[in-house]
C-alpha cells in the first residue's frame, strides 16, 4: 500500500473507559491507527473486544476518554455536541447492520435526510438522490416505503443515504449482517465497487469471509490492537471481478475529486 | 426557511399518520377542551346579554319604586275585613319625590288595575295601567302606531287607551285596534294607539307592559278609585293603594347612586319602615349583572383551563410514547446529523400540528354546538371572536407547551444508546 496517500482519520492512543457499577471496563485501551483517503479496512474482533466502541468513536457518535481522535483535521474532542453533530453529518457515511431506514419515510426521503440537516434542501438533493439511487442499482423505487423492498434493497438505500454527504469515509458496521449470503455477495461488490471507485471504507465486521474484502484488517483484543494484517489473498470484485474495467458513473468518486 | 419548515410539518403529519387512531385520540381531547371552552362562554355571553338587555331595558338612568303589600298584613283577619288594608305610595310621596330629588329629570306614577277586557268576542283578563305621558320615556317603549297619551288627555279625563303589543293582538286577531273600542267593567275606551313590543324586558320589574292598557292616570283615579276589592277563596279584601308604581328618571348616570339613597331615606322616614315599598336600581342590578358575568367567565375559564391542561397532559403522553417508541429513529437521525436542536424542532412541531388540529376541529365544533343549543332549548348564544381565537390560542400554547419535555427528551438520548434500541 502506498503510503503517501492522505490520512483522513487518526486515532492517538485513544481510550475509551466504561464505568460498570464501581469497576472500571477499558473497551479501548490505547489504540492508534490511521485511516487513509481510498482505503478499505476491515476492523474484526470476537464480540467484547472493543469493535462497537471502535466503531461509536470512528463515527463521533461517542468521545474517547482519553488519547486523541482528529477526524478531517479536527480534534473531535475539543468539539461541543452540536460541533460533532454537524462534523458527524459532513463526514460520515454510516450503513447499519438493519439497516435502520425510517419506515414512515420513502425512499427518496430517506435518502434527503443527511442533506436535511446540512439545510440543504430542494431540487439538489433531490437530484443527487436519483443519481444515487441510480448508483446502487434503485431505479424506479424512490416512492417505495422501506417496508415494501427486500432486505439486500433496503441496505443499497442506506448505502446510496451515506453516499449522499460525500463523507471522508463509509462506516458500516456488520453491513451484510442480515442479509442471506447470496444479496451478501451482492452487497460486498457494491462496496467493493464503490471502493474501487474511490470511496474509502472502514467496515465493522466479526465475519473472516465478509473482511476479506478489505485491504487491510485490523485485529482487536481486549480494547487493543492485536495485529494489523494486509490481506494479500483479497476478494476484490470490482478489479478481478465481471465488473473490472467498466466504466460507471461514478458519484461518490466525483465527490472525492470535487473535494 | 420556509421550505424547511413546511418539510418539517409534512413530516411530521406523516408520523402522525402511523398512527391514526392514537393521533385521533389526542386530539379530541383538544378538541373537546377547546370545544367546551367555546360553547360555555357562548352560553354564557348569551345568557348574560339577555339579562343585561332586561335591566338595560328599564333604563340605567332610572330608579322604580313600587308599592308591595307588607309582610304583616298579608294574614287579614276578619277584623279587617270591613276596613281597607292601606299600603304603598301615596299621591304626596310622588309630589315628595319630585321636590327633594332636584336632579330627577322625570318623575312619572303609575297606577295598576287588574281588570277584564273585551272587544267583541274576545276579553282577556290583564292591568289598567293608569299614567302620565312621560312614562312611554322613562320605559323606553316605541310607539307602532297612532299616538300616546297626551297632557290633555289627563287633563280632561279622557277615557282613551294605549294597547301593548300583545294586547293588541290578543283582543284585534284580525282588524285594526285603532279608533275601535275597548271595554272595561261598564266604560268604554277608544284606542289611540298601539306600543311596539318590548319583547323579553318586558315587566322584569312590574307587570308586562306588552300585555297592559294605558289609561291616563287621572281617568284612573276617577274610574276606579283608589280602593280595590279582591275576592278569592270565598273570602273579601280591600285595599287602598294610591300609587302603584313611580319612576324617576336622572339626568345624568353618575347621579344613579346618591339619588337612590336619598330616595331610600325618605320612604323609610315617610313608611316608618313599613316595608311596603321597593326600590329597584337598575344601575345597581347591571353592576351586579357585569360583576356576577365577570365571575361566571372567571369560572369557565378555570374550567376551560382544567379541561385544556389534561388535553395537554394527554398529548405530553402519547409524545412519550412516540419519542421511546421512535428511539431508533432518532438514534438514525442523530448519525445522520442531526442537532439536538433538529430532533427538538421534529417533535415540537409534531405535538403542534397535533394541536393545532386539535383546536381547529374543535374551534368547527365549539361554533356549531351554541347552535344547537339555540335550536333545541331556545337559548340565546353569542360567539365572540375573541372567544375562538382565545380557546385556539390556549390549545395550541398547551400543546406546543406539553410537547417540549418529551422533545427535550429525545433530544437528549446518547445517540449510541438510541440506535441500540430495539
Amino acid at each position: 500500500m502506498t503510503e503517501t496517500r492522505e490520512v483522513i482519520a487518526e486515532f492517538v492512543g485513544v481510550e475509551r473507559h466504561y464505568e460498570m457499577g464501581t469497576t472500571i471496563v477499558r473497551a479501548l485501551d490505547g489504540v492508534s491507527v490511521r485511516i487513509r483517503r481510498g482505503e478499505y479496512i476491515a476492523i474484526m474482533g470476537r464480540s467484547g473486544s472493543g469493535k462497537s466502541t471502535m466503531l461509536n468513536l470512528l463515527g463521533c457518535l461517542d468521545r474517547p476518554t482519553a488519547g486523541e481522535y482528529v477526524l478531517g483535521g479536527k480534534r473531535v474532542s475539543e468539539l461541543s455536541d452540536d460541533e460533532l453533530s454537524v462534523l458527524r453529518g459532513k463526514t460520515i457515511g454510516f450503513i447499519f447492520q438493519s439497516f435502520n431506514l425510517i419506515p414512515q419515510l420513502t425512499v427518496l426521503e430517506n435518502l434527503e435526510v443527511p442533506l436535511f440537516y446540512q439545510g440543504r434542501v430542494g431540487a439538489e438533493s433531490r437530484r443527487k438522490a436519483e443519481q444515487l439511487a441510480t448508483r446502487v442499482g434503485l431505479d424506479g423505487r424512490l416512492d417505495h416505503k422501506p417496508m415494501e423492498l427486500s432486505g439486500g434493497q433496503q441496505q443499497r438505500v442506506a448505502i446510496a443515504r451515506a453516499l449522499m454527504n460525500d463523507p471522508l469515509f463509509l462506516l458500516a458496521d456488520e453491513a451484510t449482517g442480515n442479509l442471506d449470503s447470496r444479496t451478501e455477495a451482492e452487497i460486498l461488490s457494491l462496496l467493493d465497487e464503490l471502493h474501487g471507485e474511490g470511496v474509502t471504507v472502514v467496515m465493522v465486521t466479526h465475519n473472516e469471509r465478509v473482511a476479506r474484502h478489505a485491504e487491510r484488517t485490523i485485529w482487536l483484543r481486549d480494547g487493543k490492537v492485536e495485529r494489523i494484517v494486509e490481506n494479500l489473498d483479497r476478494v476484490d470484485t470490482y478489479t478481478g471481478g465481471a465488473h473490472s474495467g467498466v466504466a460507471q458513473p461514478s458519484v461518490g468518486a466525483a465527490g472525492e475529486e470535487a473535494r | 426557511m420556509i421550505s424547511e419548515l413546511m418539510r418539517i410539518v409534512r413530516l411530521g403529519i406523516k408520523s402522525l399518520l402511523l398512527h391514526k387512531l392514537r393521533s385521533f385520540l389526542t386530539m379530541l381531547g383538544l378538541l373537546f377542551g377547546v370545544a367546551a371552552v367555546i360553547g360555555m362562554l357562548a352560553i354564557g355571553e348569551g345568557a348574560s346579554f339577555e339579562a343585561l338587555q332586561r335591566i338595560k331595558a328599564l333604563g340605567s338612568t332610572n330608579i322604580i319604586i313600587r308599592s308591595q303589600k307588607p309582610p304583616q298584613t298579608q294574614e287579614s283577619t276578619s277584623a279587617d275585613v270591613f276596613n281597607a288594608v292601606s299600603y304603598g305610595l301615596t299621591y304626596r310621596d310622588a309630589d315628595r319625590i319630585a321636590s327633594v330629588v332636584r336632579e330627577a329629570e322625570l318623575v312619572v306614577q303609575v297606577r295598576e288595575k287588574p281588570a277584564e277586557m273585551r272587544q267583541g268576542p274576545y276579553w282577556v283578563s290583564s292591568i289598567v295601567l293608569g299614567t302620565e305621558p312621560e312614562f312611554l320615556r322613562v320605559s323606553n317603549m316605541r310607539m307602532r302606531e297612532g299616538r300616546w297619551l297626551t297632557p290633555t288627555d289627563l287633563v280632561r279625563q279622557k277615557n282613551v287607551a294605549v294597547l301593548g303589543a300583545t294586547l293588541a293582538e290578543t283582543l284585534f286577531p284580525l282588524d285594526d285596534p285603532l279608533d275601535q273600542t275597548v271595554r272595561v267593567d261598564a266604560d268604554r275606551y277608544r284606542v289611540v294607539g298601539v306600543l311596539d313590543e318590548l319583547g323579553r324586558a318586558s315587566g322584569s320589574v312590574g307587570p308586562p307592559l306588552d300585555a297592559c292598557m294605558f289609561i291616563p292616570l287621572t281617568t284612573s283615579r276617577a274610574r276606579f278609585g283608589d280602593e280595590t276589592t279582591t275576592t278569592s277563596g270565598g273570602s273579601f279584601s280591600r285595599e287602598r293603594v294610591e300609587l302603584h308604581e313611580i319612576r324617576v328618571r336622572l339626568r345624568e348616570i353618575d347621579q344613579v347612586i346618591p339619588a337612590a339613597n336619598v330616595l331610600r331615606t325618605l320612604i323609610d322616614d315617610a313608611h316608618r319602615s313599613q316595608n311596603d315599598v321597593v326600590i329597584t336600581v337598575p344601575l345597581e342590578l347591571l353592576r351586579e349583572a357585569e360583576e356576577s358575568k365577570r365571575l361566571w367567565n372567571f369560572m369557565l375559564g378555570c374550567m376551560a383551563g382544567i379541561s385544556l391542561l389534561v388535553g395537554g397532559i394527554g398529548i405530553m403522553n402519547v409524545m412519550l410514547a412516540t419519542v421511546t417508541e421512535r428511539t431508533r429513529e432518532i438514534g438514525i437521525r442523530r448519525a445522520l446529523g442531526a442537532k439536538k436542536s433538529h430532533i427538538v424542532r421534529q417533535f415540537v412541531v409534531e405535538t403542534g400540528v397535533l394541536s393545532a388540529i386539535g383546536g381547529l376541529a374543535g374551534v368547527g365544533v365549539g361554533i356549531g354546538f351554541p347552535f344547537l343549543i339555540e335550536r333545541l332549548f331556545g337559548k340565546p348564544t353569542i360567539t365572540l371572536p375573541e372567544h375562538v381565537i382565545l380557546a385556539f390560542g390556549i390549545s395550541a400554547a398547551v400543546g406546543v407547551a406539553f410537547g417540549i419535555y418529551p422533545a427535550w427528551r429525545a433530544a437528549n438520548m446518547d445517540p449510541v444508546e438510541a440506535l441500540r434500541h430495539e
